[in-house]
């Protein structure tokens, strides 16, 4: 082998155009956005509670999870070559991008060649990532997306702002109004009731559904063993698009890589739980390959690094590699919650996005980004596969350019997140006032800061306030419920 | 450089440091001790808004409610008996503006799990093709008691991986409006389950 191949950083729409606290002042203010993320995430994260108490070996499950994700990442180059080899055994056709522009020239030319200039999409974070819709229209493709709420963004020109339900900051009227202006098949007397809409949305794709001869679709996982793609979700626009049409074209980026069939059995009861707060979602899809007489015969699978290697390179960044897009930690997440997914920039908002997208891009292109969080620990709480967000944030803070003493500081603060115990002391000590993190004060605004740290990271707050962690941490609350 | 060749030695740079290898603990439950599966998955199915039947005569009931009948070429032929309506056996293939024009759809499955309420079809005997179950607007799936687990790890050992697999609970549904749920959008709007066997 010749020179070893320095890791890359991604692009796409992974990257900040604005620094976070600009972007977010915008949604901060306002108020009907504000209450439609409050009301939401609010019903996500008691259902998510429900169904995951009838759980008696969730934690097994998540260790399982963690464990073999963790184990993925460290034997990927050889679990891909061999999903490549099953899967084209089973009669797909493997591609391999580099980055977001070569993903979709790949995509431009199989479309191409199908002799189609439109195609159905299957809701996926991979192909937003790219900007395939852009890339597609360029070239003179008309991309439909098919779930209802990216429907919903699509026809309102607007981009997602949640992983799991994109249309989140909408409510049910602005939502009745964007199809009454976007959609010409839209009944005329179209009500505000979700059923009215979801019938209108059902009317609207049917045709498209029976006739469409290309689909792009992602994957939720994809089994090395086998060669077997996974697509979960509730509406069946993903079982119509990967079902009916002659081609199907799927991007994958490379971290979804599950071992074995068998390790289904963790996902599978981790995801639906996690996401939807759902025992199971309606519909999950697999398909190996090509099925002689059933669904596309022409199968390809687009293979995405896009900025992956670079996050692998980092022992300490890797975990966040683990993601498997449930959306859990986005709901509970305080500065989310205020801000809203658009906030962020990239399409993967929330705190997975604060350390998904700067290790995706380089943390000097999105260096506001880490600082997008309270690091109040409440999404390493929930996240199904452990991933330690707050110690991955505070890893990250110290990357960006920042002077030698706020990088001191990040160390010493990073040292006392490694230790859930530490953690935990020093946030008890900074409430009563007492201890290393220092005293705090009620500003005339109401906002609890932090105003000066001790050594080393004095130099850090004479600058700026620390925010003061919650009151009671989610694990105290977590722990009394 | 291909851009195979490229990525690979990529993550292989970026594995300069040797991560130690993982033992996977895998300490949750694989099978499950529950007296009673099947009323468990009743109660799961009904929960999703599934209608379920009991017992292979309520069959004949059900359908003779149903005008225009898609099956699989090997549908059982006593689960058929006394249909008097029309019936569209999937040889050739129909298409998919044939299916729309169906009013329901009657297959078996592969297996059922119980504690999530999901019913598995892998194009094995009496499930044919993925589109058949798909677009017509009623899927009356029959389910043996002799095909019900309890935990999904239990389904998983009983599945062909390279078939094609639909995994289903409870009809179509969306919840991208104001979080409420909405049931039926673009696959069958009204699952029924018919099951049949020793107790059930
Ligand atoms: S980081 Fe964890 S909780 Fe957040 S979306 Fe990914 S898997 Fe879910």
């Amino acid at each position: 082998m010749s020179h070893p191949v320095a890791p890359a950083t991604g692009s796409g729409r992974i990257r900040t155009p604005l620094p976070f606290p600009t972007a977010a002042k915008p949604a901060v203010a306002d108020t009907q956005l504000r209450a439609n993320l409050h009301r939401a995430t609010r019903t996500i994260r008691a259902k998510r509670a429900r169904v995951v108490d009838e759980v008696p070996d969730w934690e097994a499950l998540r260790d399982a999870g963690s464990a073999i994700k963790a184990d993925v990442q460290r034997r990927l180059p050889e679990l891909l070559e061999q999903f490549e080899a099953s899967a084209t055994a089973a009669g797909a056709t493997v591609h391999w991008a580099r980055d977001a522009a070569e993903a979709c020239r790949i995509v431009v030319a199989l479309t191409r060649a199908a002799g189609a200039d439109e195609v159905v999409k299957v809701k996926s974070m991979a192909t937003q990532e790219i900007e395939l819709n852009e890339a597609l229209e360029a070239a003179g493709i008309a991309a439909y997306e098919t779930d209802l709420a990216e429907l919903i963004v699509q026809l309102g020109d607007d981009t997602p702002s949640h992983i799991l339900v994109p249309a989140i900051h909408y409510n049910r009227a602005q939502i009745r109004e964007i199809f009454q202006r976007r959609m010409a098949d839209a009944p005329a007397d179209l009500s505000d009731e979700p059923a009215a809409l979801a019938e209108a949305a059902r009317a609207h794709l049917r045709r498209r559904f029976l006739s469409a001869r290309v689909a792009v679709s992602g994957a939720n996982f994809a089994v090395a063993d086998t060669g077997t793609l996974v697509v979960v979700e509730s509406e069946g626009n993903g079982r119509m698009c990967l079902t009916l049409p002659e081609t199907l074209i799927s991007v994958v980026g490379v971290e979804k890589l599950l071992p074995t069939f068998t390790d289904l059995e963790v996902f599978l009861q981790l995801l639906p739980r996690s996401s939807t707060g759902e025992r199971m979602n309606p519909y999950t899809s697999m398909w190996t390959g090509v099925t002689p007489g059933d669904g596309p015969q022409d199968v390809h699978i687009v293979l995405v690094d896009n900025g992956r290697s670079a996050v692998l390179a980092d022992p300490v960044g890797r975990p966040a590699l683990s993601c498997i897009r449930c959306s859990a930690c986005l709901n509970v997440c305080p500065v989310y919650e205020r801000a809203g997914g658009h906030a962020y920039g990239s399409v993967y908002p929330g705190p997975i996005g604060a350390i998904l997208s700067p290790q995706l891009t380089g943390v000097a292109d999105n260096a506001s980004l880490p600082y997008a969080s309270t690091l109040c620990g409440a999404c390493y709480d929930v996240c199904p596969v452990k991933i330690n967000i707050p110690e991955i944030l505070v890893h990250l803070r110290q990357q960006a350019p920042h002077p030698p003493a706020e990088r001191a500081a990040m160390r010493v603060l990073a040292w006392v997140m490694r230790s859930p115990r530490r953690w935990a002391a020093a946030l008890r000590l900074a409430r009563t006032g007492a201890g290393p993190l220092g005293a705090y004060r009620e500003r005339r605004t109401g906002a609890r800061t932090l105003r000066r740290l001790p050594w080393p990271a004095s130099a850090w707050t004479r600058s700026r306030d620390l925010p003061l962690p919650a009151p009671q941490t989610f694990r105290e609350w977590w722990g009394k419920q | 450089m291909s851009a195979r060749d490229e990525i690979l030695a990529r993550l292989r740079t970026a594995l300069a440091d040797s991560p130690p290898p993982v033992q996977v603990p895998r300490r949750y439950r694989r099978v499950d001790d529950r007296a009673d599966l099947i009323a468990a998955l009743v109660d799961r199915l009904e929960d999703y808004r599934a209608v379920v039947h009991t017992g292979i005569d309520a069959l004949p009931r059900l359908l003779s409610g149903i005008d225009r009948l898609a099956v699989p070429t090997d549908v059982p032929a006593d689960w058929l008996a006394g249909y008097a309506g029309e019936l569209h056996r999937d040889a050739p293939p129909l298409s998919p503006a044939a299916l729309d024009d169906l009013d329901a759809v009657l297959t078996g499955c592969a297996v059922a799990v119980a504690d999530t309420g999901t019913i598995i079809l892998d194009a094995g005997p009496a499930q044919g093709r993925r589109a058949l179950t798909l677009v017509p607007d009623r899927h009356i799936c029959v389910v043996r008691t002799d095909q019900v687990v309890g935990l999904l790890p239990e389904a998983l050992t009983r599945l062909d991986p390279r078939a094609p697999q639909t995994w289903i609970s409870g009809p179509s549904a969306t919840s991208d409006i104001e979080l409420n749920r909405v049931e039926g959008v673009h696959g069958p709007r009204r699952l029924e389950v018919v099951l049949i066997g020793s107790g059930a």
